[in-house]
């Protein structure tokens, strides 16, 4: 099982049933290949629909129906369609219980940075900040190190996605819960010891007792 | 009853250095017809508002390709390098809005509001220069509204009222952005009889309208085909991996 593999499986079973969940574009979109349709979940896509579906068939595809990396989706039955301001309202307002976005850094305080390398990449924030600031939970899915540099840090030196908390990490090695108290070290995936995670990690990172295995189970 | 013009006739009202709302998200929804023909006219120096620059020769893009645009107001460049290139050279000037903050800030501009307050961007780049204001001992990022000169729209249907109705995502920012300008130039993919639309289906009044066109099959093909190409070897570099 490879890295991205690990982590979307691992953050679909924080997914409840029946809630409304926004995924990130990269890791965060393969989460919804580990949820089973009878978890009954809608999926926001910020360009304006409740209840994205998957890719339609060669030929099925409505030009006016994709996700907002512009590529065709389906609409599942019982999907809204949406304008801008509501979309970003259901985000902001509280209704979106749950955003997976990919991150750059995140630092001991939980706040994370994801939408810019000042002088190399500024492609501009698109929709994260407010997912960010807005959503009722926030998951990380990223690797745990980019080239071998640590990608949890204790401040961030990217600039900020949103001075907000987020609520957990998940990486190939661990899961992470950003608290007031700092981070914690909640889950180890299979096979990977508690050293080799503290060593691959800038930030203070508190392990409480034995750290469990993470599961990676999809069915529940 | 409105006008319905052609793109030529729509692009001619448009004068040199106009402020320019632009609906469509990654160019599905964007008037590609009013585009096309903008670029055609030979004017330029817009100021352009819109959610994204989509993609070389895609919508908003073709601006972009045709150095159009003097200042853009966008939340994302990433997927179109020709626009960070511009930015890069200073033949252009980005001003880069959380989507959300954009999509209010254009709302806030059509329904008579003096800003908005929120959340969003507070501790970040995008607090810089811009007042903050407590409330209740919660503190708010002082966001203003955005209007434009002239609002190009594009819709699903029209009747010869001017109401609009949108489909699927192809609505985006088409019907804050028909409330947020002095003249709304509406292009609809079919035009049809007074009565044929039920009220309930109206999702942008008529009265907001001010001329109508009717929109391209081969731009639309066009987007098309770009999305299947799309579909086919996604996008997945770091411009796009943190949208």
């Amino acid at each position: 099982m490879n890295a991205q593999e690990i982590i979307a499986r691992r953050v679909a079973r924080e997914v409840r049933p029946g809630t409304l969940v926004n995924l990130g574009i990269g890791i965060p979109t393969l989460v919804a290949n580990y949820l089973p349709a009878s978890l009954g979940v809608f999926f926001q896509s910020e360009n304006g629909v409740v209840g994205m579906g998957a890719r339609p068939p060669e030929g099925m595809e409505n030009r006016n129906l994709t996700d907002a990396g512009g590529s065709f989706v389906t609409a599942v039955p019982g999907a809204a369609s949406i304008d801008s301001a509501m979309s970003f309202g259901l985000i902001r307002g509280g209704h979106l219980d749950m955003t997976v976005l990919g991150g750059l850094q995140v630092d001991a305080q939980g706040r994370l940075a994801n939408w810019m390398v000042p002088g190399k990449m500024v492609p501009g924030m698109g929709g994260a900040m407010d997912l960010v600031s807005g959503a009722r939970r926030v998951v990380v899915a990223m690797t745990h190190t980019a080239k071998g540099v640590p990608k949890i840090v204790p401040c961030c030196t990217l600039p900020l996605t949103s001075l907000r908390r987020v609520s957990l990490i998940v990486t190939e090695m661990a899961v992470v819960e950003p608290t007031e108290q700092g981070l914690v070290l909640r889950e180890r995936a299979p096979g990977v010891s508690v050293e080799a995670i503290l060593a691959a990690t800038e930030a203070p990172l508190r392990a409480d007792g034995e750290v469990p295995e993470m599961s990676l189970e999809s069915a529940r | 009853m409105k006008s319905v013009i052609s793109a030529a006739q729509a692009a001619a009202r448009i004068p040199d250095g106009a402020v320019l709302m632009i609906g469509g998200f990654m160019g599905v929804g964007s008037p590609h017809r009013m585009i096309d023909a903008l670029v055609e006219c030979g004017r330029g120096s817009f100021t352009v508002i819109a959610n994204d620059s989509a993609r070389p020769g895609i919508g908003i893009g073709k601006l972009i390709d045709g150095r159009r645009i003097r200042r853009l107001v966008v939340s994302h460049i990433g997927t179109n390098p020709e626009t960070q290139r511009q930015m890069i050279t200073g033949e252009i000037e980005v001003e880069l809005v959380p989507q959300g903050t954009l999509a209010e800030r254009v709302r806030a501009g059509g329904f008579g509001l003096g800003g908005i307050l929120t959340k969003t961007g507070l501790g970040t780049p995008v607090e810089d220069g811009k007042p903050t204001f407590a409330v209740d001992g919660e503190t708010w990022l002082v966001e203003r509204p955005l209007r434009a000169d002239f609002a190009l729209v594009a819709a699903k249907q029209a009747d010869y009222v001017g109401n609009l109705c949108y489909q699927l995502t192809a609505q985006n920012f088409n019907p804050i952005m028909a409330m947020a300008a002095d003249i709304v130039i509406a292009e609809a993919e079919e035009i049809v009889a007074v009565g044929i639309v039920p009220p309930d289906m109206v999702r942008t009044p008529g009265v907001l309208v001010d001329a109508m066109l009717r929109g391209d099959a081969s731009a639309r093909d066009l987007q098309g085909a770009v999305a299947t190409a799309e579909r086919a070897a996604p996008a997945t570099g770091a411009a796009r991996s943190q949208q």
